[in-house]
């Protein structure tokens, strides 16, 4: 899933403090999993909005909804009808839900109200972790399931940098060593002689490095 | 013509190696870097050039490298992964060798969190293992992907480990891939735990690697009991046993204290079996490091980084073993 956090609040009003008729529009999807960008979020959002406007003496009109996902323009269309009412969206969406609807609705001004934290999964109750950066070459096969160009905080390949102290990771105590974390699943399967292969300079123009990527199946379309 | 590695000479001629490092200044003059590598000159093998170490932004190292080549010195130019991707890796290395260097130290880098530039965007386009490959390759005159250069260039290529990272098994398996992947020789993080040290170069011989590359083992000097204690607490992987942290504390002079462990430290490294040499690491003490060798019983040098005669002293012809 796609983890995010909202924008300091203060971030917020200020990209807002122009406008008094706002949507803040959430995300049903994996936002909402992360409790940042759902409707539970959205409704926060806007009586904080409302309280903040309204201690400055300019009211704002805010209004709280939310759609199963920001990234295709099928549940976008739902919000249509409101959406000429509205001067602004703050969208609650990912960094693919804001751009899509900026790029369905043109005309409209659409807002990020989320940092995107990139490509996580919950580690335990009320935490997320990124996991996978999108390499294009993955190497899971190679590292117990574990990937060090994410995990490792230098994205090393062959295995760990000599900084970790008790298995945590020097660059964030927060985090534990992704070499440490390989390591001990490969001896508890016996497959510690995978550590020893040599693995190559890694192929970065399969990842964002080379330009944006595209994804195209020319059996898809519907002509 | 160039001279060869005096560190390769030292250490394939089976002398007990000697290297002290240098942290390039944070200004854009060579003068300082001068001072203390002529105070180095006649004392050790070798003279390390940090690479904006603690990701501290200094004078380049590939520069101040060059600066001690002119000076007749024989420099370690230290590279590490986290500010350059390959392409401008491969030509500071060509850039380096061209005005003379002979030596290349292959590091990860420490994390640019705790720096000068938290904010920066790392690189790490390869790491350690793969750059000592990669400059191992051009010394035999490949670029990386295997593209043939027009004319190979020469140098000894190193590479560190971390006796004291967990887990070790790991640390030990990563030495023997940086050997496969064509190290010589190899700087160790400093050595204050040396029981620790010890039981990692069992595992070291056991593996067969002591006889694959010249292990320089890192010797710190320590000013004081509050330096001991930060290397303690805030340097990734340094070890720093309570005992020598008492010993500082106790000290009526510290910084003599300081240069006293030192000195121990050597004579065991030197009856450690496998351990080619020793690493001295003293940032911002550089003027107490002859005393350090002299005291340790490793002076004169067989062939000092830099004879005053320059290049021409060292070619083979000419060399006269001191040792």
């Amino acid at each position: 899933m796609i983890i995010g956090q909202r924008k300091p609040l203060k971030r917020i009003f200020e990209m807002l403090d122009p406008y008094d008729r706002i949507l803040i529009a959430g995300c049903g999807s994996c936002v909402t999993v992360c409790m940042s960008g759902g409707l539970k979020e959205a409704e926060e959002t806007a009586a904080v909005l409302r309280l903040h406007r309204q201690a400055e003496g300019r009211p704002v009109e805010v209004r709280a909804r939310v759609v199963e996902r920001q990234c295709e323009p099928e549940f976008l269309e739902t919000l249509d009808a409101d959406l000429p009412h509205f001067q602004v969206v703050l969208s609650l969406a990912c960094g693919v839900g804001v751009q899509r609807y900026s790029l369905f609705r043109p005309g409209k001004l659409i807002l990020p109200g989320l940092d995107t934290l990139g490509s996580g999964l919950p580690v335990r109750q009320g935490l997320w972790e990124e996991v996978c950066l999108g390499c294009g070459d993955c190497l899971l096969d190679q590292t117990a399931g574990v990937c060090p160009i994410t995990r490792c905080a230098k994205g090393l390949l062959n295995g760990p940098c000599g900084g970790s102290r008790n298995g945590r990771c020097e660059a964030n105590t927060e985090n534990h060593c992704a070499w440490q974390i390989i390591y001990d699943r490969l001896a508890a399967r016996g497959e510690l002689n995978l550590l020893e292969e040599y693995r190559p300079p890694k192929d970065w123009s399969r990842g964002h490095w080379g330009g944006p990527r595209r994804l195209e199946r020319e059996d898809m379309p519907i002509v | 013509m160039s001279k060869p590695s005096n560190l390769r000479k030292v250490l394939e001629a089976g002398h007990f190696a000697v290297t002290a490092e240098v942290g390039p200044p944070r200004f854009a003059d060579f003068a300082p870097l001068r001072q203390k590598a002529e105070l180095l000159r006649r004392y050790v093998d070798a003279v390390n050039i940090t690479d904006n170490q603690s990701a501290v932004a200094r004078l380049s190292s590939q520069a101040c490298c060059g600066e001690l080549a002119r000076m007749g010195i024989d420099a370690v130019f230290q590279v590490t992964c986290r500010d350059r991707n390959r392409i401008a890796i491969q030509s500071d290395i060509l850039g380096a060798v061209a005005q003379g260097v002979r030596n290349i130290l292959c590091l990860s880098g420490d994390h640019q969190r705790f720096g000068s530039d938290p904010q920066a965007k790392s690189v790490f386009d390869l790491d350690s293992v793969q750059l000592v490959r990669l400059a191992a390759d051009m010394t035999r005159g490949l670029f990386p992907g295997g593209r043939k250069m027009e004319v190979s260039l020469e140098a000894y290529v190193g590479a560190v480990v971390n006796p004291f990272a967990d887990p070790v098994d790991l640390q030990v398996i990563k030495l023997k891939k940086k050997a496969r992947a064509g190290a010589r020789f190899v700087q160790t993080q400093c050595v204050f735990d040396l029981e620790r040290f010890s039981r990692f170069m069992e595992r070291v011989r056991e593996a067969g690697l002591d006889r694959e590359v010249g292990i320089l083992a890192g010797v710190s000097l320590l000013r004081s009991a509050g330096a001991a204690r930060f290397m303690q607490e805030r340097v990734p992987g340094v070890t720093v046993p309570e005992e020598v942290v008492r010993r500082l504390e106790l000290a009526p002079d510290p910084e003599e204290e300081g240069v006293k462990i030192c000195v121990e430290t050597i004579d065991r490294m030197r009856n450690v079996k496998g351990v080619a040499g020793v690493h001295i690491m003293a940032i911002a003490l550089e003027e107490r490091v002859p005393e350090i060798v002299r005291r340790a019983g490793l002076f004169p040098r067989p062939d000092p980084a830099g004879q005053a005669l320059g290049p021409v002293s060292c070619r083979e012809g000419n060399r006269v073993d001191q040792g």
